[in-house]
């Protein structure tokens, strides 16, 4: 009676052999850090004896996670689900190592094997206990999630009364009870305004979610029905594998199993150095990316002073590929973390790359930590993938991870055009924004939050053989979907005026990307209503390839005081269809003269009030292209022009097509006079271009004077003051004198943040869990 | 494993495989002769004799010169940028679109970046224009030593092939 039993004193016992979890692992660890295998395994023992039954294996737990995915989230009935498949569930072994995973938004493999590792390393088992039957809930950005929104439920796998492994399941949630409503908010500068955060809590037991966990949980959002039935969703499926999961030991044997759980990780592992050769060349391959953060600007309203000010991120990679097939993306250069939500925890940058890795480079199914065990992360300390606070927000990490990953795409895709793989090239992914977000009351009367994910389906980049795929897909989810405008129009009080693809949003080139699209909404039965905007604007994050153009960059329109409404009684012309050449508006001529209209580059936004019959354009982005846009065919040409993909005036000046239009126009391209054409516009390069060695001369002088926008100042200021490398590196390079140095400190713009910072390993009785080299 | 053959893999370079055959080729596991088609079908486009060590784009390649063996970054066109080992962008024309007209020929104004934050900078051969590369950084970035490929270890010991002849 009222005594500790062996569990409150950390004696748990939950794998039947007197160790802790933690011990388990650093042993798991050690074996694979001495012998440079998983778990120390030299020899695939199972797999080798007896393939059959392993692949049998593989394929009946495999399928099974699958199955469960596609059954549970019906049980959904956000669309971010339903309809887009935003959802994931993945098996663990007792460690928190991936073993297998569904598909779906598989950078989840990463994100909740961290979270239990961080219940293994801080004795989850003394306390709060860990039973048959609990389920534990994370969301919590400072140990591993991606963002607040991605909610994990963590369900514990015994047999016999010993922990075997664990499920986890993970849904994208309409709304996580932020500063602002939609699940990716913006405004907020901090992780105190990012939402309700959950730190792996036991929120069940018995297989029974626990009441005060469900009343709690609920009223911290703003959309309880949409976030019961994702719960729902995602205790199903995590059951379902559980299920499936003592039906294969009943079946196979508990040793089987457990062997399997640890080789198919080696076999991961060694898989991906396989892959590496079988497709790259080694050598050092070196890109970059960057972001805009236009947080100056009066439509961007945050809480504090101190996050006013415009910044850019930056994303350098050197990615080494060695003779033996291992790999090392170092990341030495990144600018520091921001008073903004788009920071990201290493986990999240380093899981998130294997969403893209599955889309090129291993494009298998036996996605799990192994690719991890075979990969060298550097993400220095301090930096916005790796943040040395505890206060970053992170509830749009995805805006920098999708920029940061392009280099990825770019050099990977150096790799296989070299090796004549042209196949697989691909000049990269999308921005993938808008993101059309807000909320109020809804047309049923109800409090409501809104995120189109409409921005499942952007334009691809443009591989060596062929065009990037129109309006198709986004990084962050491979089975990407534009959802339909029906589920739409119920999920949302705002109606469709257009939906059509996006002129010249795709990068020009031999080969261009895909283009975006775009969908013209206005309010409809909505009362207090509020949106914003999120994506790019004043800068490209995604590079063309091999002389191909970037994608075009982002813009917003949105329209207020329309006088729509009175237009459609009296039936006057409305404004539909695409913003075809956003240079030469049409819309403004189908709506009042005295409408209040923003057309401008800020695309980041916070929340601003609609009313019924105001206007926002949803403009998703284009992919990058590949190769001069001279050499493209001027067949393809004509068909762009045709499908309304790009305006005449940029086939005459980018792609030097002679052009024209007959009477029912229709375009045709005239190949002779354009070869012509092309012949004086590559000797109109050479006369307005210079040797690069002298353009050096003209830039280093304004390098040594200053002259450049406090933005681009403030990132290399960040970048030289995290990675002293990167900056001699810099100043080697434009030949700068030694006295020659550039701190935040000059720069006259807030710099709260740049020495005191506190990270969460600093916390009493925490233990972080450090996945990458810092 | 797939093979396929010398026209297949010309076409491919062509951009004109049948889409059948592309399938084939990004599902099953790849060919490891690939890259000898693949140089062979470039040797066969190019006018000049030198041997191509490893193409680096639709219109440049590492290649071998016949009289001194040296390998450098050559063109299409036969225009000779460096050594292999050096940044061939320093060795290029470059026209750098920093103005808000100069982007303006290229996007809409509204879908082309503002030139305080980013410029487009366009590589191209000195000899014959044609466009090799497109950086878009920030004002002040260091131009981008992209590739330096291991080229002993990929011949030697990933492919199997003797190494071309290389003077010192």
């Amino acid at each position: 009676m009222n005594m500790m039993s062996m569990k409150e004193v950390g004696c748990a016992d939950l794998l039947g052999t007197g160790e802790t979890l933690k011990q388990f692992r650093d042993a798991i660890l050690e074996r694979t850090a001495s012998t440079g295998h998983y778990n120390g395994l030299k020899r695939l023992e199972f797999r080798e004896a007896d393939p059959i039954r392993y692949e049998k294996l593989f394929s009946k737990l495999r399928g099974g996670l699958v199955h469960a995915r596609e059954t549970a989230k019906k049980i959904a009935a956000s669309p971010i689900v339903e309809q887009e498949g935003e959802l994931c569930f993945t098996l663990y072994n007792p460690a928190g190592d991936c073993v297998l995973t569904s598909t779906g938004i598989i950078i989840h493999v990463g994100t909740m094997g961290a979270a239990i590792k961080y219940m293994i390393e801080n004795n989850w088992e003394g306390n709060p206990g860990i039973n048959p039957g609990d389920m534990f809930t994370n969301n919590d950005c400072q140990i591993g999630n991606v963002h607040p929104c991605d909610i994990a439920t963590i369900v514990p796998i015994f047999w016999a009364g010993k922990l075997i492994g664990w499920v986890g399941g993970v849904t994208h949630v309409i709304d996580t009870g932020a500063v602002t409503p939609g699940s990716m908010s913006t405004g907020q500068t901090q992780r105190f305004g990012d939402g309700y955060m959950i730190t792996c809590r036991k929120t069940g037991v018995n297989d029974e979610p626990l009441r005060d966990w469900l009343h709690e949980s609920q009223r911290s959002v703003r959309t309880p029905k949409y976030w019961i039935l994702d719960e729902r969703t995602r205790i199903a499926g995590c059951h379902m594998i559980r299920d499936l999961v003592e039906e294969v030991i009943a079946e196979e044997g508990l040793e089987a199993y457990e062997k399997f759980g640890f080789e198919v990780i080696e076999e991961g592992r060694r898989g991906l150095q396989t892959r590496i050769k079988a497709m790259t060349i080694p050598g050092k391959y070196r890109k970059v990316a960057f972001v805009d953060v236009p947080y100056k600007h009066e439509d961007v309203q945050t809480s504090n002073a101190f996050a006013k000010l415009d910044s850019i991120m930056h994303a350098p990679v050197e990615m080494e590929i060695r003779g033996d097939g291992s790999w090392r993306l170092d990341f030495e250069g990144a600018s520091r973390w921001g008073w903004h939500s788009y920071n990201a925890h290493q986990v999240a940058f380093t899981s998130g790359i294997w969403v893209m890795m599955t889309q090129t480079l291993v494009p298998t199914q036996r996605i799990n930590d192994g690719a991890y065990f075979g990969t060298e992360f550097h993400l220095p300390k301090g930096c916005w993938m790796n943040p040395d606070d505890r206060r970053t927000g992170h509830a749009y990490a995805w805006h920098f991870l999708v920029s940061a990953w392009t280099t990825m795409w770019r050099g990977l895709g150096q790799a296989y055009y070299s090796r004549g793989y042209l196949e697989e090239v691909n000049a990269g992914n999308a921005n993938t924004s808008n993101w059309l977000q807000g909320g109020g009351i809804n047309q049923d009367g109800e409090i409501h939050a809104v995120n189109s994910f409409e921005a499942s389906a952007c334009g691809t980049g443009a591989s060596a053989i062929k065009d990037g795929l129109n309006h198709a897909a986004a990084i962050w989810n491979p089975e990407g979907d534009m959802g339909d405008i029906e589920i739409w129009e119920m999920a949302e009080p705002l109606l469709y005026l257009g939906r059509n693809v996006k002129a010249n949003s795709g990068g020009y080139g031999k080969y261009r990307g895909g283009c975006g699209f775009e969908t013209l909404r206005m309010v409809w039965k909505a009362h207090d209503w509020t949106m914003f905007f999120m994506g790019n604007g004043y800068m490209n994050s995604d590079w063309g390839m091999m002389g191909g153009y970037p994608s075009a960059t982002g813009y917003r329109f949105e329209a207020h005081q329309t006088g729509l409404k009175e237009r459609i009684a009296r039936g006057d012309s409305l404004p539909l269809g695409a913003d075809l050449n956003p240079d030469a508006p049409d819309y403004e001529r189908h709506i009042d003269a005295t409408a209040t209209v923003k057309r401008d580059h800020q695309c980041m936004t916070t929340e601003d009030c609609y009313d019924n019959y105001d206007l926002y354009l949803n403009y998703l982005r284009g992919g990058p292209g590949f190769g001069d846009p001279l050499d493209r065919e001027t067949e393809a040409i004509a068909l762009d022009l045709n499908a309304k993909a790009l305006l005449p005036e940029y086939a005459r000046k980018v792609y030097g097509a002679v052009l024209t239009q007959d009477a029912k126009g229709v375009w045709s391209v005239d190949a002779g006079k354009t070869s012509a054409r092309r012949a004086e516009i590559r000797k109109e390069r050479l006369a307005r271009s210079v040797p690069t060695r002298d353009w050096m001369k003209e830039e280093r002088e304004r390098v040594l004077t200053k002259h450049a926008s406090v933005q681009v100042r403030h990132m290399f200021a960040t970048s030289f003051d995290l990675s002293a490398k990167f900056r001699d590196q810099f100043k080697a390079f434009w030949d700068l004198p030694a006295e020659w140095e550039l701190t935040e400190a000059e720069l006259g713009v807030p710099s709260y943040g740049s020495v005191y910072r506190m990270d969460l390993s600093k916390m009493p009785d925490v233990h972080t869990v450090v996945l990458v080299e810092e | 494993m797939s093979a396929y053959t010398q026209e297949q893999v010309k076409n491919l370079v062509d951009g004109k495989l049948d889409w059948d055959t592309t399938m084939r080729m990004l599902s099953m596991p790849k060919d490891k002769e690939r890259f000898e088609l693949f140089v062979h079908a470039l040797q066969d486009k190019v006018a000049w004799k030198d041997k191509i060590v490893l193409p680096l784009g639709p219109h440049l390649y590492i290649a071998q010169s016949p009289a001194t063996k040296q390998w450098n970054v050559k063109c299409d066109c036969g225009h000779e940028f460096c050594d292999y080992r050096d940044n061939w962008k320093l060795h290029a024309n470059i026209y750098v679109r920093d103005t808000e007209e100069a982007m303006a020929e290229v996007y809409p104004k509204l879908m082309a970046p503002d030139v305080q934050w980013q410029v487009y900078r366009e590589y191209y051969c000195p000899t014959c224009g044609i466009m090799h590369d497109i950086e878009s950084p920030t004002p002040w970035y260091p131009v981008l030593h992209d590739f330096e490929p291991d080229i002993d270890v990929f011949y030697k010991e990933w492919l199997g092939l003797p190494l071309p002849e290389r003077a010192a």
